[in-house]
């Protein structure tokens, strides 16, 4: 019983040590060369940072339907986008107060994700895949062609900042955004793994691993999968208003197919069905991303030769290249490199990863 | 009147390339369970393969209609061998695993392009044809480009060589034999590797041709060009029914023609949202595509 105890304790220990330390990084003063170009604590860095945090969480909820239900989804950027888009269209062009655009946006998700999940889980696996690439892309040629001119196409729609809270407006309020950045990675942190720990969470996992098995047990996985679909959806809305705040509006490319591909990246990257492997692999990605363009414009690149100049310029082609070379040979992303070191490596990591990881490994 | 003839011709020009790009993506998914995002690259490939030995190798042809056809044959040969490559390098090492493998080819499609767009630019590039395909042609009274009979012939033929392939050939027999039961081939001793490799090179030479005539048919070529042409292609694989070319002719056609009548009727984009609706009733009435119940297809 005592043990069991500890257990938990440990659970809920661990990832609040981690966010506790996350939390008191504007504090510090703190200048890493190389790693970062500015103090940790100056804007520029919190913005870096803070965009790093966001997408460790959007990966997260999309490793709660990829890496934990099965379900492969090219469209989940669909719901990211209309969290974000429809967020900032109430307050800036139909002149809403913040709260209500946000809670029509986020009702009108988890509606949206009920019916077209719905629709798309007629079909299962890769047609599965396919369908929820259509509507994603439907949204985003609807986002481009903006008949009602409310997303204003391919230039983007700027947030209107006197409707946003003050709190999260401006270069001085850099921390601010830092620490909701934090506090939505913690938020969906915690929800998926109450949801994977629930009854239906392990439902959800048993159709991962066996549909058929599942179905037999006289349980019917497609009310499983449209359960773990609409929270992951609306997780992801959630995100969305986060991404509207963080970089003031609202981009054409926040729809488009690309942005599903590069979480899917992520996750893959990190250890698709861990909790920690998806926000790693979203911070890592994030991080070489930005620090990669940086790195290719520098002069250190520019002196190379032409063949190596152009991949190194080019950091998509980098990133793609690593996660191809993972896909084949490192299966399990660096959460699964780090579970196949020593017995002992293992034991530990996994009372580091908590209970739920523990059950997966094994 | 001549408005609907121009729609028309046009809605079945971009049919064309919509169903040479799903032909191949509807005959790997069919016999090898593996939904090819790489075959986005595939159309690069095929139009900077073009474009690449137009400029560079075939700069000295006088005529522009050789000149063309020349670095086409480059173009689809590149496709081809592009293929066959990701094919044996990046998806055998991952047999039976149909979601790494569907990874893999996501990563290289982003890698590649990523690729192609360092080392040429993200400009769009235009290579030489033969001027009259930008002429006209008097339709009764609509003035129709003449790159568009070229991408309805084209198409047209690779529709009757595949069909001919497929039921004429040993190994047109084996694939059609390994869409519908991939076990039962392997069973009876007959190596169906071969014919993964196969049908990944008819799928990148099929995407090539798709690669140069979407070169004529927007007057030029970019990196990222096949994204949204694969998406429009997905969309005709699910309604025509996955493993089944006949099945992606008449969805390719359906959709081709839908995209133009509904864009210009009713309203620029309205068109695509149609086809996406489309595809959404055709799942609700028959989750297998059109053509799901001839081949079985598995969903």
């Amino acid at each position: 019983m005592s043990r069991r105890l500890d257990r938990s304790l440990v659970d809920w220990l661990w990832p609040l040590a981690v966010f506790g330390l996350l939390a008191v990084v504007p504090a510090i003063g703190l200048s890493i060369p190389k790693v970062f170009d500015q103090p940790v604590d100056s804007p520029g860095t919190l913005a870096l940072l803070a965009s790093c945090l966001l997408f460790g969480a959007l990966a997260l909820t999309y490793d709660l339907q990829f890496g934990y239900t099965g379900l492969l989804s090219f469209g989940h950027t669909l719901y990211i986008a209309l969290g974000a888009y429809l967020t900032n269209i109430a307050i800036t062009e139909w002149h809403w107060q913040f709260w209500q655009a946000v809670l029509v946006a986020m009702a009108a998700s988890f509606a949206l994700a009920n019916v077209l999940g719905f629709v798309s889980m007629r079909v299962a696996g890769i047609a599965f895949a396919m369908v929820t690439l259509a509507f994603a892309q439907a949204g985003s040629v609807l986002a481009l062609k903006d008949p009602h001119h409310w997303t204003h196409g391919e230039e983007g729609l700027g947030a209107d900042y006197t409707k946003l809270p003050h709190a999260f407006v401006g270069i001085v309020n850099t921390k601010n955004l830092y620490w909701l950045a934090l506090a939505f990675l913690a938020g969906v942190f915690f929800v998926v793994r109450w949801a994977v720990e629930s009854s239906p969470g392990r439902v959800w996992q048993a159709i991962r691993e066996n549909e058929a098995r599942v179905e037999v047990l006289g349980l019917p996985p497609r009310a499983y999968k449209l359960q773990a679909f609409v929270l992951s959806s609306t997780l992801a809305a959630a995100g969305g208003v986060v991404y509207m705040l963080l970089f003031n509006g609202t981009t054409l490319s926040l729809t488009q197919p690309n942005f599903t591909l590069t979480l899917l990246l992520m996750v893959v990257i990190g250890g698709a069905g861990s909790r920690w492997g998806a926000v790693l692999g979203g911070i890592l990605y994030t991080y070489l991303n930005n620090r990669l363009t940086a790195i290719g414009s520098s002069s250190a690149v520019n002196g190379l030769p032409h063949a190596l100049k152009v991949p190194l310029s080019q950091p998509l082609f980098l990133l793609g290249a690593i996660f191809i070379l993972m896909v084949i040979f490192l299966p399990g992303g660096l959460v699964g490199l780090a579970r196949r070191g020593s017995p002992s490596t293992m034991r530990r990591l996994r009372a580091a990863v908590g209970g739920g990881a523990a059950a997966e490994a094994s | 009147m001549s408005t609907f003839v121009l729609l028309t011709l046009t809605g079945f020009g971009l049919a064309a390339m919509y169903f040479l790009i799903a032909s191949g993506l509807s005959l790997i998914y069919g016999l090898m369970g593996v939904l090819n995002f790489a075959h986005g690259a595939f159309i690069t490939v095929g139009a900077y393969g073009t474009w690449w030995s137009s400029v560079h190798v075939f700069d000295g042809v006088h005529s522009d209609l050789w000149r063309w056809l020349a670095s086409s044959a480059v173009g689809l040969i590149c496709g081809g061998i592009f293929a066959a490559l990701v094919e044996l390098l990046l998806i055998r090492p991952l047999y039976s695993r149909h979601i790494e493998q569907v990874l893999v080819t996501v990563g290289l499609q982003l890698a590649f392009v990523a690729l192609v767009t360092g080392v040429w630019g993200p400009d769009p590039q235009t290579f030489v044809v033969p001027a009259w395909l930008h002429e006209t042609t008097d339709v009764g009274g609509a003035l129709i480009p003449n790159d568009r009979w070229v991408e309805i012939a084209t198409a047209a033929a690779v529709l009757g060589l595949l069909q001919l392939f497929l039921r004429k050939t040993r190994y047109g027999l084996i694939i059609r034999a390994g869409v519908e039961n991939r076990a039962m081939v392997q069973a009876l001793g007959i190596d169906v590797r071969k014919a993964f490799t196969l049908v990944f090179a008819i799928g990148g030479i099929a995407a090539a041709v798709a690669g140069v005539l979407g070169g004529v048919y927007f007057n030029s070529i970019q990196p990222d060009q096949g994204t949204s042409l694969l998406i429009f292609a997905f969309i005709v694989v699910v309604i025509g029914g996955l493993g089944s070319i006949g099945g992606s002719a008449v969805a390719a056609c359906l959709v081709g023609l839908v995209q133009q009548y509904t864009n210009y009727y009713a309203s620029s984009g309205i068109g695509d949202m149609v086809v996406v609706l489309l595809l959404g009733v055709v799942l609700l009435a028959r989750p297998r595509g059109l053509a799901g119940a001839v081949v079985g297809a598995r969903a």
